[in-house]
């Protein structure tokens, strides 16, 4: 038989897990114009592959990663702007595929975020004009979630239309993938 | 207290009237619907007084004595309850018939009719006037002009979420649906301006996504329509020169067209008459030079969570595209 004061003890920490629940993700939906420019100060290798993010993002604490608000701002991008007539729904068409894990410039954002921001050889056009550097940073949160190298528990808005591919945050991890592609 | 009371009662009458009320109707529909609501409102009134008196007469009577008494009320009885059942029966057929005519005129037909296709966005309102002839479709967002008399149909659909459009003083709601072609079909019988709003919660800024239909007679409304037909006017001063520039160079032109320049997005309102319209961002600011500076400098602030973003202006770049913007007629 259970005492009274173990009962309470009980109902208490069902109470505060339950509390829990109740959190609610906050959406950022205007940044300081000072924080704004900072997001554009990426230190990248010389041969623009890789390198280091904005000290800003660190400090916010990854959102365009993590936050399932900033990651659907980045999926509405991605049809918004056209990303789909190349990459198609990341399986690939003219453009590389997406939604697997062998990046031509690797999984590093910052890499992600110089070929939309900058472009790239071969097709990939710049979106420096057409684009914020806060918009260019959600896109590159939400292409990162639809490959395979990491996975996070965030997930931007399901599709209302036809699936052609896997929700986002149930991509096959990198284990299941065939090894990469060899160069010609 | 005695003297609060008329004060208290001619401001709960205030709400009846004014540009967003059901109870002002500006058309035949919305006529139709009001008078559904004060017979609904009647009737109901007077079936809860009735019920209300039966009660209070139960509660009140004295209990049957005798034998001989009790028989009577038994009979009694039955001659009520059969008498409140037929009395139902009646009025649920009733209301059901009036309903049934008073709704019939939404779905109505009409060959002359005008067609207007409008698509809810997060939180905007894209107009579409719909033509036979290619060049002469006009697209415009937030304020929608119709002409006096003339049946309009509206043909509802959605881009992101269910969004519902709402004209009090015209019709009742009908909801847009992504996917699904919705239509409704109204008329108004004298000339106005009436604001309308989003009557399905569609997010953050729900509250904020009103629309304006302007009613005016048939030939006003086609110099309105050949108006906005025509290519955005031209920058007149070298400020206004300067902001076109910072429109095509810009973000701006990304999401936005202003036809007759390089701008020629389609994901935001068109802007080529943006001057010409009462109010910017969905209700938000009346239009002014002053209200596009705002709204360009830190939309987030005005509208927070849209999906305009802050682009980085210099502050001489913000002056002369809010000029040119207000030149936009």
């Amino acid at each position: 038989m259970m005492g009274s004061r173990a009962m309470a003890w009980r109902g208490a920490t069902i109470a505060l897990l339950l509390l829990a629940g109740c959190k609610r993700e906050e959406h950022q939906t205007r940044l300081d114009p000072p924080v704004a420019e900072a997001l554009d100060a990426v230190a990248a290798m010389p041969n623009g592959i890789s390198g280091r993010p904005p000290r800003a993002i660190a400090v916010m604490g990854e959102p365009y990663r993590s936050n399932a608000y900033q990651l659907s701002q980045g999926k509405r991008l991605y049809a918004w702007f056209n990303c789909q007539s190349c990459h198609a729904d990341g399986g690939g068409a003219s453009g590389p595929a997406l939604m697997d894990g062998w990046w031509r410039y690797g999984p590093d954002p910052v890499s992600v975020f110089i070929s939309i921001r900058d472009g790239r050889p071969n097709g990939m056009p710049s979106f420096r004009d057409a684009l914020t550097t806060e918009q260019i940073w959600q896109l590159t949160g939400y292409v990162q979630s639809l490959g395979a190298t990491s996975s996070t528990a965030a997930s931007p808005n399901r599709n209302d239309a036809m699936q052609t591919r896997p929700a986002e945050n149930q991509v096959p991890s990198m284990a299941t993938l065939p090894s990469p592609p060899t160069a010609r | 207290m005695r003297r609060a009371l008329p004060v208290l009662i001619a401001l709960l009458l205030a709400g009846c009237g004014g540009w967003q009320s059901a109870n002002d109707p500006g058309g035949p529909v919305a006529r139709d619907l009001q008078g559904l609501f004060w017979l609904f409102t009647i009737t109901c009134g007077l079936v809860w007084i009735a019920v209300m008196g039966v009660l209070a007469a139960a509660l009140l009577r004295r209990p049957p004595g005798t034998k001989e008494e009790r028989e009577r009320a038994d009979r009694r009885s039955v001659q009520v309850v059969g008498g409140a059942v037929a009395g139902t029966v009646l009025i649920v057929a009733g209301l059901t018939l009036a309903s049934y005519f008073a709704t019939r005129s939404i779905a109505s037909d009409n060959p002359h009719e005008l067609v207007i296709r409008l698509r809810g966005y997060q939180w905007w309102w894209e107009v579409t006037y719909a033509d036979e002839r290619p060049d002469r479709v006009i697209r415009t967002a937030n304020e929608i002009h119709i002409p006096v008399g003339r049946p309009v149909r509206f043909e509802l659909g959605s881009v992101d979420v269910i969004h519902s459009f709402w004209v009090p003083n015209l019709s009742g709601k009908q909801d847009m649906i992504p996917g699904r072609n919705n239509s409704i079909v109204l008329t108004a019988d004298r000339p106005g301006s009436w604001r309308g709003q989003c009557a399905e919660f569609c997010g953050l800024q729900h509250a904020h996504m009103a629309l304006h239909v302007v009613a005016e007679p048939e030939e006003d409304f086609e110099r309105w329509r050949s108006a906005q037909l025509a290519e955005a006017s031209a920058p007149a001063t070298e400020e206004e020169e300067a902001g076109k520039r910072v429109l095509e160079g810009k973000a701006c032109a990304a999401c936005h067209t202003v036809r007759g320049t390089e701008a020629a997005g389609t994901l935001g309102p068109d802007l080529t008459h943006v001057a010409g319209r009462r109010y910017l961002a969905a209700g938000m600011l009346p239009t002014t030079r002053g209200a596009f500076a705002a709204w360009i400098a830190d939309p987030q602030s005005v509208k927070p969570g849209n999906n305009m973003p802050m682009v980085p202006l210099s502050a001489d770049e913000l002056q002369s595209v809010s000029a040119y913007l207000a030149r936009l007629r």
